[in-house]
């Protein structure tokens, strides 16, 4: 009962700034709505047992991506305030496109019988995530900090200013 | 039903908090903050309301309580209403991981949770988010300059303070609060001066030189001198609530200090020991009181006594002398524990406080590129070489 | 009553169509930007559900999960780098204005 009331919140917390983020006309608001999206999926983590997820996912998400996009809407025209139109022509086939796939999605999950396994997850996921990258999953781990660095680089080199 | 009562239990917990720091922190950091300015600058700070001004914060805030809400024509209402509540709110849950102490074998923490320190520096960085959104939403040039400098400082410096936990947390093997502290209580030291046996004091310039990043990194992300571009009162009149009037604005400065005294308290718990008790023999406590009675001696003898600046250090020379006579005469005596564990971490946490309102009125503000300097060019490198150094060192000697 | 593994990829997948509707109908740079976000969100949601209900003593989903959000920061802060440069260039990031092939 109180996992469902749980879920259920967490879920609206989630989808409904989603749908303020992909539908309001003003720039900023849609950035900040994205916060509250995050945390919601920051919830449901935590439903998960995720909890070392679920911190990063506020680190970087929340504290970071959002603030990297306020700042870059407040560096460009955005933030002006001056009302330009949002959305383009394709509204009429991106929501069908987008109720499409979300129908499709949910016929298909609902219908699944998915394999459900009753193991249980490890009591400290920290380490256990820890052990995980550094032994099986070590390629991924350096490919990523690879790619991480080379997307410090990048964006320095493109968003700088010839001079 | 137990979920209900778990999430009654939450909610009076987070009712107590929040009155804890409101009172404590907001309150008594104004008032401290008016009163280690003042003697800085050699005046007397707050006197007239109450013992030696002590009730200043309360008429303060009763005042800001009866004044009007104003929204700027043009504002974003709804976004400027929620902004001083999310930095609020995100400084008060930073508290839900701060163990105050020890009662028996019960720990004085809210919620120990196994991300403890990370989810420190997760609720940290959601403050930005508010201080953008009310710089923003105020439509004031200067709060919008005063949210993005803020912006671009506490991405920047959230990069060493994170590297800061992540050195506490790898030496401790853990990233719960209580377990940082417990690892400290295991090695007989505080995380500063001394790594796991049998490094031990090897550990000193590795301690030192994390604790100092950490703590500059946060002065940093409180928006505090010398780092305090985001509210510059002499170039950005406010900065970022340059709007805000009454309670609003109270809440902000409630956000401040809330979370200036979490970085206080995380540094205390990751550096300075957490609750635990300093062990010195006791001869090393008597050496501590001569010290302290040879300062307040030569303060009163000659002719310092006349100046107002030297109040603070005769003040702490004071304290000292009481702390460490206790100390001596409790460790003599054989007590394993001599004062409360409360009070150690209360003390250590108000030296750091004390340590910041020092530097705030001491040392002028930086250049927005010194600023970004420091945090790119030099805390970053030493924080990375710090931890890889403190790495390789526990891998080869230690464990 | 628990809530199941579809529950989850349930609201994953509402929240990966809205992320699309973003995407398709935004004109704003930055906007298309956030609708990426939330569709990498939603395959996060998706794989640490999958790690918690399908295979619980591995960590697989979780791992996956933090490179991913490692990956999503960097096609953030890339992404607003060459946002600034349009803007930089051509004042505008409406993405239909940005229609040179060369500048």
């Amino acid at each position: 009962m109180g996992e469902l009331a749980a879920f259920m919140i967490l879920s609206l917390v989630t989808l409904i700034p989603a749908v303020v983020v992909v539908t309001s006309s003003n720039i900023v608001r849609a950035a900040l709505s994205l916060v509250p999206t995050f945390l919601g999926v920051t919830g449901l983590y935590v439903m998960l047992q995720a909890e070392f997820v679920a911190g990063i996912q506020v680190l970087i998400y929340a504290g970071a991506i959002t603030v990297l996009i306020l700042f870059v809407i407040m560096l460009t025209e955005g933030g002006t305030g001056v009302r330009t139109r949002q959305l383009n022509d394709q509204v009429p086939l991106g929501a069908m496109a987008a109720v499409w796939l979300a129908f499709v999605l949910i016929v298909i999950f609902t219908r699944t019988g998915w394999p459900t396994a009753a193991g249980v997850l490890p009591a400290y996921n920290v380490v256990a995530v820890g052990n995980a990258f550094l032994s099986d999953y070590v390629l991924i781990f350096e490919v990523t900090s690879v790619v991480l660095l080379v997307s410090l680089v990048g964006a320095i080199v493109i968003a700088r200013r010839e001079d | 039903m137990p979920w209900l009562i778990e999430l009654l239990k939450a909610i009076g917990l987070a009712v107590v908090i929040f009155t804890f720091l409101a009172v404590v922190a907001a309150m008594l950091g104004v008032y401290l903050e008016r009163k280690i300015s003042g003697w800085i600058q050699a005046r007397l700070g707050p006197k007239h309301i109450g013992p030696q001004g002590l009730l200043q914060t309360v008429a303060d805030t009763v005042k800001l309580l009866q004044k009007e809400h104003i929204t700027p024509r043009h504002a974003d209402a709804l976004i400027f209403n929620v902004a001083p509540v999310i930095v609020a709110v995100a400084a008060l849950l930073d508290w839900v991981v701060i163990p105050f102490g020890k009662l028996g074998d019960r720990v004085l923490v809210v919620r120990d949770i196994n991300i403890g320190v990370l989810y420190f520096a997760a609720m940290a960085s959601v403050t930005v988010v508010g201080i953008i959104a009310g710089g923003w939403s105020s439509n004031n040039k200067y709060a919008l300059l005063g949210g993005l400098r803020s912006a671009s400082q506490m991405i920047s410096y959230e990069i060493p303070l994170a590297l800061g936990i992540l050195w506490a947390a790898m030496v401790a093997g853990t990233l719960s609060t209580v377990g940082i502290v417990d690892a400290q209580v295991r090695q007989g030291s505080w995380f500063m001066f001394k790594l796991p046996s049998p490094i031990g004091w090897f550990g000193l310039p590795f301690g030192i030189l994390a604790s100092l990043t950490f703590l500059t990194a946060a002065t940093a992300e409180v928006n505090r001198v010398p780092f305090d571009l985001p509210e510059a009162e002499s170039e950005l009149v406010a900065g970022y609530f340059a709007e805000y009037t009454g309670m609003r604005f109270a809440l902000f400065q409630l956000g401040e200090y809330g979370e200036m005294f979490g970085m206080a308290a995380v540094a205390t718990i990751m550096f300075f020991g957490g609750w635990t008790e300093p062990h010195l023999q006791p001869y090393m406590w008597l050496l501590v009181t001569l010290g302290c009675l040879v300062v307040a001696a030569v303060i009163l003898t000659t002719g310092l006594r006349q100046t107002l600046l030297v109040r603070p250090i005769l003040m702490l020379a004071g304290l000292g002398l009481l702390l460490s006579l206790v100390m001596f005469f409790g460790t003599r005596a054989g007590l394993s524990q001599v004062l409360p564990s409360l009070m150690w971490f209360l003390a250590k946490m108000f030296a750091l406080v004390f340590f910041l309102m020092w530097m705030r009125w001491t040392y002028p503000r930086l250049r927005l590129d010194q600023l970004l300097t420091l945090s790119w060019k030099v805390l970053l490198p030493l924080g990375l070489l710090n931890l890889l150094a403190t790495g390789f060192v526990l891998t080869v000697w230690g464990r | 009553m628990q809530v199941g593994l579809s529950s989850y990829l349930i609201v994953a997948a509402l929240l990966f169509c809205l992320g699309l509707y973003g995407v398709l109908t935004r004109r704003n740079a930055v906007a298309i930007l956030m609708g990426i976000e939330l569709m990498l969100n939603a395959a996060n949601i998706n794989l640490v559900a999958f790690n918690r209900f399908v295979a619980p003593a591995a960590v697989a989903g979780q791992v996956f999960a933090l490179v991913i959000i490692t990956l999503a920061a960097c096609e953030a802060a890339v992404g607003l780098a060459l946002v600034m440069a349009a803007y930089r260039s051509l004042e505008t990031i409406q993405v239909d204005e940005i229609n040179l092939m060369k500048w």
